[in-house]
């Protein structure tokens, strides 16, 4: 993999059969090819339904695609996604590799502020320190002080989602997944993270995002990829 | 960017190829492969009788398998078989390599035995015989697993479930094993109990960097412990791979029902 590139994509297929419906296989993206540079962002693009976060999923290793490859930069490594062992991709989504989702997924008990801190500790970085770059984000996201050392479960909507932007902001990931990031957040939220994707890429990161809100778009995405639709066949 | 950060650790702690075990002509697990390495939590779901708890019995030396092979790489004497492995060498690494966390605390713990004493013991099986310092780390390790200082000295038939099985975990953690066997831990538990007992096992299998082999049927369970997961069905691994691929990408026929039966809340 050439040296400016963060992440390729090569020849990536995904297709889903669901076998509890009688094996109905469902084509979502076929032969897709994609290229990320440091300090760039890419945008989905396409109609609801194309396979947006089909693709951001696959690239997360959340979701198996069934050929080609997913190559990202891992220190000095490159690694596939697709074939890669379990250890390897949470090593890679534990160093390299952010993902801001739509939804938080709250864990019983842990206070909001460790599930902020949570990835950094485990990316190496001192406890103390983890926490206090927790609550500077925290601050940033508007996030009530009072609200801190409470589990998210009982958030509003718009808090567990600026929670979950802390989380995915708070290591220093070089390439970093964002599904609507600005979704459910008001103008002042929308703003702060704007900011964050902007800093991270002027320290070099590269951004995939699904941005629905066209004026987000076109302030952070350098340029979009378009998804083409694929006919669903039985 | 540190360039350490790719070197994940480079030996599997146990080695598990082609394991099989039938009960006279049924089935119990056959064909089972995979290797855990240091740190990594692997779960094994699948319903009633699909032989997750055979297997775990394989593993963890309580049952003799008939076929495949076992290793574990242990500190004192590295890559061992065990099947091979005298009797001695392998109560040696019971007490104080691995780790058994039972469903029912009474199968793990000596009810006949106060608190302190059940953590203790441990201790006392590798060898340390300085009272006040066994109290020490019994007192330590009640509060890791927050328990009370004062119930120290009371007996394990006093204490909740949830105490139970928090006490039968701090037991089991006091030697510092390497692997810890899990057969449904929280199993039996009430909800708000269990999301306890899970918060805990989850910070200190990162703390400690356990290897673990946890047996459940809950599929929540299992997503938030473990690191990746075995499917079972009718004794067969029929999918594994990442937890959070395996639920929410599943492949199998039986994954893909197992996972739409999932209780949404």
């Amino acid at each position: 993999m050439d040296q400016s590139f963060v992440l390729q994509v090569r020849d990536l297929s995904k297709d889903f059969t669901v076998h509890t419906q009688g094996g109905v296989k469902i084509a979502v993206f076929a032969g897709l090819d994609l290229d990320l540079e440091a300090g760039r962002c890419v945008a989905l693009h396409g109609p609801s339904g194309c396979g947006k976060s089909t693709l951001l999923r696959s690239l997360y290793a959340n979701y198996k695609p069934d050929a080609g490859q997913i190559l990202i930069r891992h220190g000095e490594a490159v690694v596939d996604m697709v074939s890669a062992e379990p250890r390897i991709v949470l090593a890679v989504r534990r160093y390299t590799l952010g993902y801001v989702s739509q939804f938080l997924r709250v864990i019983p008990r842990v206070p909001a502020i460790d599930v902020v801190a949570e990835p950094a500790i485990l990316a190496g970085i001192p406890l103390a320190l983890a926490r206090e770059k927790a609550a500077s984000l925290l601050e940033r996201l508007n996030v009530s002080r009072r609200l801190w050392d409470l589990a998210p479960a009982t958030f509003s909507g718009g808090e567990q989602q600026r929670v979950n932007v802390a989380r995915g902001f708070i290591v220093d990931y070089p390439v970093l997944l964002l599904d609507e990031p600005t979704a459910s957040l008001d103008a002042g939220n929308r703003e702060t993270v704007v900011q964050l994707m902007e800093e991270a890429k002027a320290r070099g990161a590269g951004l995939v995002g699904i941005f629905h809100d066209k004026e987000i778009r076109d302030r952070i995405a350098d340029r979009l990829f378009d998804l083409p639709r694929l006919q669903s066949a039985a | 960017m540190n360039a350490a950060l790719a070197i994940a650790p480079a030996s599997p702690l146990l080695e598990v190829r082609g394991v099989g075990h039938f009960y006279g002509n049924r089935l119990g697990c056959q064909e089972v492969s995979f290797d855990l390495y240091p740190g990594e939590v692997l779960g094994i779901v699948g319903e009633s009788g699909s032989g997750k708890t055979t297997l775990l019995s394989c593993l963890a030396g309580r049952l003799d398998f008939a076929e495949g092979r076992i290793r574990y790489d242990s500190r004192s004497d590295g890559l061992v078989d065990l099947a091979t492995l005298s009797e001695a060498k392998r109560r040696v690494l019971m007490r104080t390599e691995w780790g058994i966390v039972h469903q029912n605390p009474r199968d793990g713990l000596r009810m006949g035995v106060s608190a302190g004493a059940n953590i203790g013991e441990r201790l006392m099986a590798v060898g340390q015989r300085h009272f006040g310092k066994i109290r020490a780390a019994a007192g330590d390790w009640l509060a890791q697993v927050e328990i009370a200082a004062d119930r120290m000295d009371d007996l394990p038939m006093s204490f909740s479930g949830g105490m139970q099985q928090r006490l039968q975990i701090a037991r089991n953690l006091v030697t510092g094993p390497r692997l810890v066997f899990m057969d449904e831990p929280t199993g039996g538990l009430d909800v708000s109990v269990q999301a306890r007992l899970l918060d805990l096992l989850r910070r200190l299998v990162a703390d400690m960097s356990l290897s673990v082999i946890l047996v459940t049927h809950d599929l929540a369970v299992a997503r938030l412990l473990a690191h990746r997961l075995m499917v079972m069905k009718g004794g067969h691994v029929v999918e594994s791979g990442l937890t959070d691929q395996v639920l929410d990408d599943p492949h199998h026929p039986y994954t893909q029902l197992l996972v739409s039966s999932m209780l949404q809340v």
